[in-house]
C-alpha cells in the first residue's frame, strides 16, 4: 500500500508522458530541421534499445530477485529472428546471382533450408521475434524453476546458457552465418534502411517500445501479482507456504522478460545494421547488469537511466581511452555498490535523506539531554528487578 | 509405550474423536541417519497440542514432511476428516491451499512491504497468476486484514516496512500472515524464540485464544512457554513419541526425566557417563 504513493504513481506517469513527447516529436522534428544529427538520433536509438534489455534485467535482478547473467541472449534471439528477414530481403547479389544470404552461397547452398523458408514473411518474422525468446525461456524457466535452482546458481546457469548459445551461433553449419552474423541488410517492410525517414521511424518506434515497457513495469509492480514478485525475493518459502505456486511466477515472468529483451533486440538490429554470436557473449550481459546496478536496481527509471548514461560514458570513453574501458566500467561498478547501492536513480532521496539529516543536526543542542533520559530510566527498572 | 500413556487421557475425554492430522509408521533419514523413527501421531480437531524434545528430536523435520518441504520415506500423513488428503506427494503450496498454515522458526516476513502488504499477500484467495494480475482489493479484505492486525496488536503500525519492526513484532506478524490465511491447522514452529518475557506470554495468550477455532500444533523449547499454554504434551526422542499426556503427567514420567526434562533441570544425565 506505501510501496507506491498515488503521488509518485502520477510522477512516473507524467514522466513517461514527457519521455514520450520529447523522444517521438520533438526530437524526430529537431531532426527534420536539420538541428540534431542522424548519426546522433541512431545512436540515441540504439541507446534506448539497450535500456529495454535493461528493463528486462531489473524486472528479474530488481524486482523478483533472479540475477540473470544472459539476459542479452533473449536480445540477440530477437535480433536474429528479425535479422533473418533482413537477410531475406536484401534481394539478389551481383556476385552469385542468387537470393540466397551471401554466407549460404559461399557455403554451397542450393536453397534455402527449410527454417529460413516462412522469413520471408514479415509477420512471420514479427511473429518469431516474440515467440522465439518467449519459448525459449518458458522451457528453460520450466526446467531450472522446477529444479528449484537460485540464487548464484541461477546465475551461474544463466551465463552458461548464453555462452553456449554464442558457441553454437558461431558455428557455420548452424546456418547463421557463423561469426559474421547478419550485415548488409537493404529493406525493410519494403521501404530503404538507409533512408533519413526510416532510422527516424526505427527510433521514434524505440522510443514508443520503450515507453510501453516502462508503462507495463509500471502496472506490473502496482498488481498484486508485482507484490508476490517482490516478496519471492524476500522470502520465497513464506510465499510458497502462503499458497502460492512460486513457479508458474517465476515462469512468467522469466518469460515476459526474454520477449521484452527480444523485441528490444529486433529494434537494435536494422538501427545498428549488424548481428552477430558477440552479442550473446556473457560479457554483454554483464554489461547489462552493471546498466541497472547503476541506474538503480527495483527502480522504475533505474535501468532506463543507466543504460543510458554507461553507453554514453562508452561511447566516449572507448574513443578516448580505448584501452582503459574495462577498467573505467569495473571502477564505476565497484563505486555504485560500494557507496551508491541505489543507484544514480536514488540520488534525489539520498539528497532529500541527507537534508533532513542536516536540518534535525541544526536543532541539535536539546537532543543530548532528551536521549539521556530513557537510557536512565531502563537502567532504575533494571535494578528494581 | 504410546497407547499406554496415551489411554488415561483419551478417557479423560469422553467424547467422540475426530482426528484432523493422522500420522502412521512415518520413517525419515538423512544420509542413513534415522531422523524420524515409526512414528504415529494423532491430532483432534480443535486442539492445541505442544510438541517438546531434545535437540535432533525430529521435531522440526516432522513439520517439513507434514508440509510437503520434506518428502518421507515411508508411512502416511492424512488430513482432514475422513482421513481425506494423503499429504505426502503434495507440493507445499497444495498443501498450504488445503487449510495447513506454518510458521517458520526464524521469522520470515516480507521486509520490504508493509504490514498491510503482509497480510494482504496471505489472504487465501487470488493466489494464481492470473487473478493476481487483476486482483483488486475488497472491501472484505480490507475488514479481514484490520481484524488481524487487531488480533496481532499491529494496527498502529500497518503502513511500516515490515523490515522495521522488532523481533517480537515480526514473530507476531508471521502468525498474523498465519491467521489471515484462515488455516484448519495452524504449525507453529518455536514462536517464542527471541522474545521478551512479556512478548512470550503475549504469544501465549495469543495461541491460547485461538484453540478451538483452529487446531494448532506448536513446537517450543522454553519450559515456562509450554507450562503457559499446554494443554497435551507430546514428548519426540529421536524420532519417534516417547509419550503423551497432559503436561504434570509428561514433566513426571521418568522416561521423560532422563532424556529431556532431567538435563534441563540440571540432574546429572544418565546418557552423559
Amino acid at each position: 500500500m506505501s510501496t507506491l504513493t498515488p503521488a509518485s504513481k502520477d510522477k512516473n506517469l507524467w514522466a513517461i508522458a514527457v519521455f514520450v513527447l520529447i523522444g517521438a516529436i520533438l526530437l524526430p522534428l529537431l531532426n527534420m530541421g536539420g538541428v540534431v544529427a542522424e548519426f546522433q538520433l541512431n545512436t540515441w536509438g540504439k541507446y534506448l534499445c539497450y535500456a529495454t534489455l535493461a528493463v528486462s534485467v531489473n524486472l528479474l535482478w530488481g524486482y523478483t530477485g533472479l540475477l540473470s547473467l544472459g539476459q542479452a541472449l533473449f536480445f540477440a534471439l530477437g535480433g536474429y529472428a528479425f535479422g533473418m528477414y533482413l537477410m531475406l530481403m536484401i534481394g539478389e547479389d551481383p556476385n552469385y546471382h542468387t537470393r540466397l544470404p551471401d554466407f549460404m552461397d559461399f557455403m554451397g547452398y542450393q536453397e534455402l533450408p527449410w527454417h529460413w523458408q516462412p522469413f520471408e514473411h514479415a509477420w512471420f518474422a514479427v511473429a518469431a521475434v516474440v515467440l522465439v525468446p518467449g519459448i525459449f525461456a518458458l522451457i528453460f524457466g520450466f526446467l531450472a524453476f522446477r529444479a528449484r535452482i537460485k540464487g548464484v546458481y541461477f546465475s551461474i546457469i544463466t551465463q552458461t546458457l548464453t555462452y553456449a548459445a554464442a558457441l553454437l551461433f558461431f558455428r557455420n553449419e548452424f546456418t547463421f552465418g557463423g561469426n559474421n552474423g547478419f550485415t548488409d541488410f537493404k529493406e525493410m517492410f519494403g521501404l530503404n534502411l538507409h533512408a533519413v525517414s526510416t532510422q527516424r521511424g526505427l527510433f521514434i518506434a524505440s522510443v514508443l517500445y520503450l515507453a510501453a515497457c516502462l508503462l507495463f513495469n509500471w502496472w506490473l509492480t502496482r498488481t498484486k501479482f508485482g507484490k508476490v514478485q517482490q516478496a519471492i525475493r524476500d522470502s520465497e518459502n513464506r510465499v510458497r507456504f502462503s499458497g502460492y505456486d512460486t513457479l508458474q511466477y517465476k515462469m512468467l515472468i522469466f518469460t515476459a522478460a526474454a520477449i521484452i529483451g527480444g523485441v528490444g533486440g529486433a529494434l537494435y538490429v536494422p538501427q545498428v545494421g549488424i548481428i552477430n554470436p558477440n552479442e550473446m557473449m556473457p560479457v554483454k550481459s554483464l554489461e547489462a547488469v552493471v546498466w541497472v546496478a547503476v541506474g538503480g536496481r527495483g527502480r522504475l527509471w533505474g535501468p532506463v537511466i543507466g543504460a543510458i548514461l554507461v553507453n554514453a560514458i562508452k561511447s566516449w570513453a572507448t574513443v578516448q581511452f580505448p584501452n582503459y574501458w574495462l577498467i573505467m566500467l569495473g571502477a564505476l561498478f565497484l563505486f555504485v555498490v560500494l557507496f551508491l547501492p541505489g543507484g544514480v536513480a536514488s540520488i534525489p532521496e539520498q539528497f532529500r535523506h541527507w537534508r533532513k539529516k542536516m536540518d534535525a543536526r541544526r536543532q541539535a543542542p536539546a537532543e543530548p539531554m532528551k536521549a539521556a533520559e530513557p537510557v536512565a530510566e531502563v537502567e532504575t527498572a533494571k535494578s528494581s528487578t | 509405550m504410546n497407547d499406554l500413556q496415551a489411554s488415561p487421557a483419551r478417557a479423560e475425554l469422553e467424547r467422540p474423536r475426530q482426528w484432523i492430522l493422522t500420522i502412521e509408521n512415518l520413517n525419515k533419514a538423512f544420509d542413513g541417519f534415522q531422523v524420524i523413527r515409526d512414528l504415529n501421531f494423532y491430532l483432534d480437531k480443535g486442539e492445541l497440542r505442544t510438541i517438546i524434545g531434545p535437540n535432533g528430536a525430529g521435531k522440526s523435520t516432522l513439520l517439513d514432511m507434514i508440509t510437503g518441504r520434506t518428502v518421507p520415506d515411508s508411512g502416511t500423513i492424512e488430513f482432514g476428516p475422513d482421513h481425506r488428503y494423503n499429504l505426502t506427494r503434495l507440493p507445499e503450496h497444495r498443501i498450504n491451499r488445503l487449510g495447513i498454515a506454518r510458521k517458520f522458526q526464524s521469522p520470515s516476513v516480507y521486509k520490504e512491504q508493509t504490514v498491510y502488504d503482509n497480510l494482504l499477500l496471505s489472504l487465501p484467495h487470488s493466489r494464481g497468476v492470473f487473478s493476481a494480475l487483476f486482483y483488486r482489493e475488497s472491501q472484505e479484505d480490507r475488514d479481514r486484514i484490520h481484524e488481524v492486525l487487531q488480533t496481532i496488536r499491529l494496527e498502529d503500525r500497518k503502513h511500516e516496512l515490515a523490515g522495521s519492526l522488532s523481533h517480537g513484532q515480526k514473530q507476531w506478524l508471521e502468525i498474523g500472515m498465519l491467521l489471515a490465511q484462515d488455516p484448519q491447522l495452524l504449525l507453529v514452529d518455536e514462536p517464542a524464540a527471541g522474545m521478551t518475557d512479556e512478548e512470550t506470554e503475549r504469544t501465549g495468550e495469543l495461541l491460547i485464544s485461538l484453540e478451538g477455532k483452529h487446531s494448532i500444533i506448536v513446537i517450543e523449547h522454553d519450559m515456562d512457554f509450554v507450562r503457559q499454554i499446554a494443554r497435551k504434551v507430546t514428548v519426540l526422542h529421536q524420532g519417534s513419541v516417547l509419550c503423551e499426556g497432559p503436561v504434570d503427567k509428561v514433566q513426571s514420567d521418568p522416561h521423560v526425566i532422563e532424556v529431556y526434562l532431567g538435563r534441563k533441570a540440571g540432574r546429572p544425565d544418565p546418557a552423559a557417563h
